[in-house]
């Protein structure tokens, strides 16, 4: 398990280094940086700028240098001192932006896969061993379904619905009257009303998914030579199906962290932006519009490492659930 | 039954073996049967699949002859009529046949401006089949001025059937319009993501060694970045100065060039597995060079697995191009798609009052539900080894 371990976990430094390089490049993609944005709107505005003061600015923030040595510079800070540099949209350090907005996209996050886990288990479950019976069919459709609606359209709906016949918006994470109490009952009651929204329409397309891989998974492993040999010596139904297919099938639940996590980061934006959530993601579109290079690189860099570290989340339970991936890697 | 077995034969199987079994009734047709007709008739079986290609196939004759469908042009408007419900298309006008719909009053509140529309049941607008309007190019070769069905007096009260956007735009017409758009992104997205993935795939899948483990690391690494962050860093670097059609295609090939990797296992994952075939021992025994071994004995033995991974790419980038349409970095105004048409249905005033703006999201789910069908059925019918 530790030869595993360590294997694995080596296996992720050199992933870190090129995402945080594309990270980079990304950001550095756009014709001319922030200070020209900067300059060209002052201009707009009929202000002079003073040309020392941009010299400092741009000697501050090492904008003249070649792209290694910015890249450099950036990336030895955030490594040594969490420091991702500073935003010039917000004029303010990145890690002090970033902070709360991030804890709310992982714990969303974490809620979401739970509740995808919660839902997706039983009905998985119960697909596959009444395959071809109506709920399998009703399940399947609807499957299908959440599959084919983008997230953003189920959150619109979910507005509409809200707006339409309960006469307040399900947006935001706590209603206006809450916003700036103390925390108290009621307030904790109000943001679970709020938090259950986000919550469906992140987890619908993976939802979906997950119960077709499990459904999939169960019904292969239960036409297997091992079970049918079980079943003729007479062991109960319900025994032969939870001591070892289900067990079996159930790899998916931990293999399956690392894409749940990178498309629920990826959607954060879009759904975030119709929810008025203040996640990580519509900081990120803001950012990338007005070329505040630091905030949306570290932004990039932030969630492509999460994805990184849930596949190895990933890949470690499921190490230490089934030998045979322990194997596989120890070759 | 016969067919049942033909559904589950290999398909690169056509070595003569199949003519061994018992030949009664179809059997016979059965085993002389070409490849693709096997793969017909195990998809005949499949309804949902069948209804889902019969819509697929709609969807794409919409887009094809948008302009006769659609009863206006992408940018024809009619400011007046901004949000304007959509009306209700009567069959029967007194006891005759005559298609009609009803003309709008519109009321305007004294204190907050705002409009609210009624239909009016006195006026009548009369409704056409085949009729005269704005001209137009079909297939962008033929100019033509009939529009299947339109308001009979072009010059008259315009017609809303799906209601109208903030600048009195049909909604109608901009879906239909849009499906152009959306549907072919899907399709230019995928034969691009389907070169690069056939390529790498098989050349990480024939050659293995250090070439396939290069190869595989990156597309691990491909996959594992969060595609949508990514693609809205790679689309805010496109510049604003760049036409609709520089657009459209620097979204396709920014979509493809991420969603090659999946596409690329595949591919390799087969080429893993006929590697080792005695078809394959056999041709290169009898001398045959490794291109002509690599098409004409390997390839065609998983083509139409391919072809069913990639009908199943096409729906995963419309909602691609769909969602960062809607937010904004996508395709952008003039170019209409289904994401554009959704991008103003963002804010919530709009949905209290004109919830019709919503239409061009059912478009999106139809067209993805059906493909999605499409699809399942083509693999399943494809995959040799799936009874």
């Amino acid at each position: 398990m530790l030869g595993y371990m360590t294997r694995r976990v080596l296996i992720m430094v050199p992933t870190l280094f090129v995402i945080s390089i594309i990270s980079f490049a990304i950001i550095q993609l756009p014709p001319g940086d922030y200070l020209t944005t900067m300059v060209a709107e002052m201009e707009a505005q009929g202000n002079e700028i003073d040309e020392a003061q941009l010299d400092a600015l741009r000697e501050r923030y090492g904008l003249g240098e070649s792209f290694f040595t910015q890249y450099y510079r950036w990336i030895t800070n955030v490594v040594f001192h969490l420091d991702f540099g500073h935003s010039f949209d917000w004029n303010r350090p990145v890690s002090g932006l970033v902070g709360d907005r991030l804890a709310l996209t992982v714990g969303l996050s974490i809620a979401t896969i739970l509740f995808i886990w919660i839902v997706a288990f039983p009905i998985g479950v119960y697909s596959a061993m009444r395959q071809h019976s109506v709920g399998d069919y009703a399940f399947t459709m609807v499957g299908f379904i959440g599959l084919a609606v983008p997230n953003f359209m189920i959150a619109l709906v979910l507005m509409w619905i809200g707006l339409r016949y309960f006469g307040q918006s399900p947006g935001g994470i706590v209603s206006p009257e809450y916003a700036d109490a103390a925390w108290n009952l009621g307030k904790v009651l109000d943001v679970l009303g709020h938090l259950w929204v986000p919550i469906v329409v992140w987890g619908t397309a993976g939802t979906a998914g997950l119960i077709r891989i499990l459904r999939n998974n169960l019904l292969d492993e239960l036409r297997k030579p091992y079970v049918v040999a079980a079943r003729a010596r007479g062991v109960p139904e319900t025994r032969l199906t939870v001591k070892y297919p289900l067990r079996v099938a159930l790899n998916p639940f931990f293999s399956t962290i690392g894409w749940i996590l990178a498309s629920l980061i990826g959607a954060d934006a879009i759904v975030s932006r119709v929810l008025n959530l203040d996640t990580t993601g519509p900081l990120l579109l803001r950012a990338l519009m007005a070329q505040d290079m630091y905030l949306a690189g570290s932004l990039i860099l932030i969630s492509a490492v999460l994805v990184v570290l849930g596949t190895l989340l990933s890949d470690l339970l499921l190490g230490w659930l089934d030998p045979r991936v322990r194997f596989r890697y120890g070759r | 039954m016969a067919r049942e077995i033909a559904g589950s034969a290999d398909p690169a199987d056509d070595s003569g073996l199949t003519s061994g079994r018992d030949p009664a009734g179809d059997e016979q047709e059965v085993s002389v049967a070409p490849q693709w007709k096997l793969v017909w008739w195990s998809f005949k079986r499949h309804r949902m699949a069948l209804v889902g290609g019969i819509i697929t196939i709609f969807i794409y004759l919409v887009a094809l002859f948008a302009g006769f469908l659609a009863p206006y042009s992408n940018d024809s408007f009619d400011s007046e009529y901004a949000y304007a419900p959509p009306q209700r298309l009567h069959v029967v006008d007194d006891g005759e046949w005559g298609l009609h719909v009803h003309g709008y009053r519109a009321e305007q509140d004294p204190e907050t401006l705002e409009l609210s529309w009624e239909i009016d049941e006195s006026q009548k607008i009369p409704v056409g089949l085949f009729v005269r309007g704005e001209e137009y190019e079909l297939f962008g070769l033929i100019t033509w001025d009939r529009h299947l069905i339109g308001p009979k007096d072009y010059d008259g009260p315009p017609m809303y059937l799906l209601g109208a956007d903030e600048l009195g735009h049909d909604m109608l017409s901009r879906i239909i319009h849009g499906t152009a758009v959306s549907m072919s992104i899907g399709l230019v997205g995928v034969i691009l993501s389907f070169l690069l993935g056939v390529v790498l795939g098989g050349i990480s899948g024939y050659f293995g060694g250090w070439v396939d483990n290069l190869i595989q690391r990156i597309t691990e690494f491909v996959i594992s970045i969060p595609t949508i962050p990514l693609w809205m860093g790679l689309m805010a670097a496109i510049p604003s100065h760049w036409g609709p059609l520089q657009r459209y295609f620097a979204l396709t090939v920014i979509l493809s060039l991420i969603s090659w990797a999946g596409l690329g296992r595949e591919v390799r994952g087969k080429f893993y597995a006929v590697r080792d075939e005695e078809f394959v021992m056999a041709a290169t025994v009898d001398g045959a060079s490794q291109p002509r071994i690599i098409f004409r004995h390997m390839l065609p033995s998983f083509t139409s697995h391919i072809i069913a991974n990639m009908s199943l790419a096409i729906p995963a980038m419309i909602l691609a191009e769909t969602a960062l349409s809607f937010i904004g970095i996508g395709l952008q105004e003039p170019t209409v798609s289904w994401g554009v048409l959704l991008e103003e249905a963002q804010s919530i005033r709009v949905l209290e009052s004109a919830p019709w703006m919503m239409l061009p999201g059912v478009a999106v789910i139809v067209a993805v539900l059906s493909l999605n069908f499409f699809g399942d059925g083509l693999r399943d019918a494809a995959d040799p080894y799936k009874s």
